[in-house]
C-alpha cells in the first residue's frame, strides 16, 4: 500500500525545487553557506566544472565520504553526479541515499552508446539536454527532471540560451502539427511518439525543466527563467566568484523575482567579481562538454 | 463568492501545480511574492518546496507580519509539506503544532499511500509524500485529520488547514475543495 520510487514521487520532487537555485558545493562548509543563502538543493562534487575543465583527465563520481559529509551538514536535498552510462556509480549514489542523481556530461562518459536505465532506480535522475529530442530520450529512459546542458564551467551563458531556445522552439513547432506529422516529428527527433504527442498537447515537457551551464550573475538567472527555465543550477558561478555568499543570495533573489527588472537590478548591486570566465566560442572542440551524451 | 481570489505563495516550490488545481476548481489565482500581493485575497496557499528557502524568502520580503495579519483576520490558509512547516510554532507560529522536517527520510523513502482523511467523503485519498514532515506535537485546538504509521500528517485549526503531503500532485482535488469550502464559507458569513 506504500509505494516508494514511483515516477510521480520522483518528478514531484523536482516540482518542489521549482523557482529555486541548486548550487554546486565541494565541502560541507560551502553546503552550509549555500543553504543559508537560500539554495533549494546542493550538488555535492569534488571539483566544480571550472576546475574539472582546468585539471583535465577522467572526472568520476565523488568520494562517498565527501557526499556523506555534505548530507550531514545540511537538511536541504543533496544531489550528486554519476558519469553518463555508469550505472554502478548511480547504484552507489542511491545506496548513499542522495536525493537526486545527475547523469552528467560534466564527468567523463563511461558508455559511448547508452545512458543509464533510470527506471531501475528508486532515486530520481536529472539529465542534461541540448534539444527536445535529447530531453525526451532521457525522459523515456526514466529521467524525472531535465536541465539544459549549457557549457559548464565557462561562465558563458550563450550555450544555455541556445539550448533553452532550441527546446522551447521545438515545443512550439510541435503545437502546430497534426497527428500524422507528429509521428514524423517523433522520428526526426528520435524520441518516443507518446512523449512527443504529450508535449504537443501540453506545450511543455512532462517533467520540470531547469537551466544549467554558464550562469554567473543574477541577470543570467533572470534571462534563462524568462526563456522558460523553471529554476537554475549554478556550478562554478558562486564559489568561484569573489563574494560567494552575497552572489548566492543575489541569484536566489533574482530567480524568484526574475520578471521584475528592478528587483534583479537591486540584487545585482555590489557583488564584486564574477568567476573567471571562458568564451565558449574560443574553446577547442575537444574542450566542449555539451556534445557528450546521445 | 463564485470565483474567490486565492493567493499562492510563489517564493519557491510547487506553486504552479497548486495554481492549476485551484483554477480547475473555479478560483482566481494570484502568485504572491511581496506583501502587496496579499491585498484582497480570500484565501492563501503555502506550497511545498524547501522550508528553509521559503523562510528566508519570507524574511527577505518582510512577509511574516502581513501573513500573520492575514491569518488573524480569519483568511483561510492551506499549507502543504513545507507550507505546513512554515505554519508551525517554530516558524510563523500560526498553528499550534510542531512539524518534524524530513521525518519520513530522504528522497528514496518518499512514497505514495492511501490515506483515510477525516471528513472527506468518497473513500481513501491517494497521498504523495516527498521528503515529507509529520506533526510531532499539536495543541488542544488542533484537529488531527489523518495519520501514517501513527504519525499525524494533516491538521486543521480554525481557518488553517495543513497537510504533510502534496494534494496538488494528484488528480484527486478533495483537499483543495475542502479548502475552498472554508474560503467560500467565510465569504458568505
Amino acid at each position: 500500500m506504500r509505494d516508494e520510487g514511483t515516477f510521480r514521487v520522483k518528478a514531484g520532487h523536482a516540482e518542489m525545487l521549482k523557482g529555486g537555485v541548486i548550487m554546486d558545493v565541494v565541502t560541507p562548509e560551502q553546503a552550509v553557506l549555500a543553504a543559508a543563502a537560500g539554495a533549494a538543493a546542493v550538488m555535492a562534487l569534488e571539483r566544480v566544472p571550472a576546475d574539472i575543465r582546468r585539471d583535465g583527465g577522467v572526472a568520476r563520481m565523488s568520494d562517498p565520504t565527501m557526499v556523506r559529509g555534505i548530507q550531514e551538514a545540511v537538511s536541504i536535498p543533496v544531489m550528486a553526479k554519476a558519469r553518463i552510462g555508469h550505472f554502478a556509480e548511480a547504484q552507489v549514489l542511491q545506496a548513499l541515499e542522495v536525493d537526486y542523481v545527475d547523469e552528467s556530461e560534466v564527468l567523463t562518459p563511461a558508455d559511448d552508446a547508452n545512458h543509464i536505465d533510470k527506471w531501475a532506480y528508486t532515486v530520481p535522475f536529472v539529465c542534461g539536454a541540448t534539444n527536445l529530442g535529447e530531453a525526451l530520450r532521457r525522459i523515456g529512459e526514466g529521467a524525472a527532471m531535465i536541465r539544459s546542458k549549457g557549457e559548464a564551467g565557462t561562465g558563458d551563458i550563450a550555450e544555455a540560451v541556445r539550448h533553452l531556445r532550441r527546446i522551447g522552439g521545438e515545443i512550439r513547432r510541435l503545437r502546430a502539427l497534426d497527428d500524422a506529422e507528429l509521428a514524423t516529428a517523433a522520428k526526426e527527433l528520435a524520441a518516443p511518439l507518446d512523449l512527443v504527442r504529450g508535449v504537443a498537447a501540453d506545450g511543455k515537457l512532462p517533467v520540470v525543466l531547469f537551466c544549467a551551464g554558464g550562469i554567473a550573475s543574477p541577470a543570467d538567472a533572470s534571462l534563462v527563467m524568462q526563456l522558460g527555465a523553471e529554476g537554475v543550477f549554478v556550478g562554478s558561478g558562486i564559489f568561484k566568484s569573489s563574494d560567494p555568499e552575497m552572489r548566492a543570495r543575489a541569484i536566489v533573489e533574482a530567480t524568484t523575482h526574475f520578471s521584475d527588472p528592478e528587483r534583479v537590478a537591486r540584487a545585482s548591486e555590489g557583488l564584486g567579481e564574477a568567476m573567471d570566465s571562458l568564451e565558449t566560442r574560443a574553446l577547442a572542440e575537444g574542450q566542449l562538454l555539451a556534445g557528450r551524451g546521445w | 463568492m463564485d470565483r474567490p481570489l486565492v493567493g499562492v505563495l510563489a517564493l519557491q516550490g510547487g506553486f504552479e501545480a497548486h495554481s492549476r488545481v485551484l483554477r480547475g476548481l473555479g478560483a482566481q489565482v494570484r502568485e504572491v511574492r511581496v506583501p502587496g500581493d496579499l491585498e484582497g485575497l480570500d484565501g492563501l496557499v503555502m506550497p511545498g518546496g524547501e522550508s528553509t528557502v521559503m523562510s528566508l524568502g519570507i524574511e527577505r520580503e518582510g512577509l511574516a507580519e502581513p501573513l500573520r495579519a492575514l491569518a488573524g483576520a480569519g483568511t483561510p490558509i492551506l499549507g502543504t509539506c513545507a507550507g505546513l512547516i512554515v505554519l508551525d510554532r517554530e516558524h510563523l507560529g500560526l498553528m499550534d503544532l510542531v512539524a518534524r522536517r524530513n521525518a519520513f527520510g530522504r528522497q528514496v523513502r518518499s512514497f505514495e499511500a492511501d490515506l483515510d482523511f477525516a471528513g472527506l467523503e468518497g473513500g481513501p485519498l491517494r497521498a504523495v509524500f516527498i521528503r515529507a514532515p509529520w506533526i510531532d506535537e499539536a495543541g488542544a485546538d488542533v484537529a488531527l485529520l489523518a495519520e501514517v504509521d501513527g504519525h499525524a500528517v494533516a491538521a486543521q485549526q480554525g481557518n488553517l488547514l495543513a497537510v504533510a503531503f502534496h494534494p496538488e500532485l494528484d488528480d484527486d482535488a478533495r483537499v483543495h475543495e475542502r479548502f475552498l469550502e472554508l474560503v467560500r464559507g467565510r465569504g458568505g458569513a
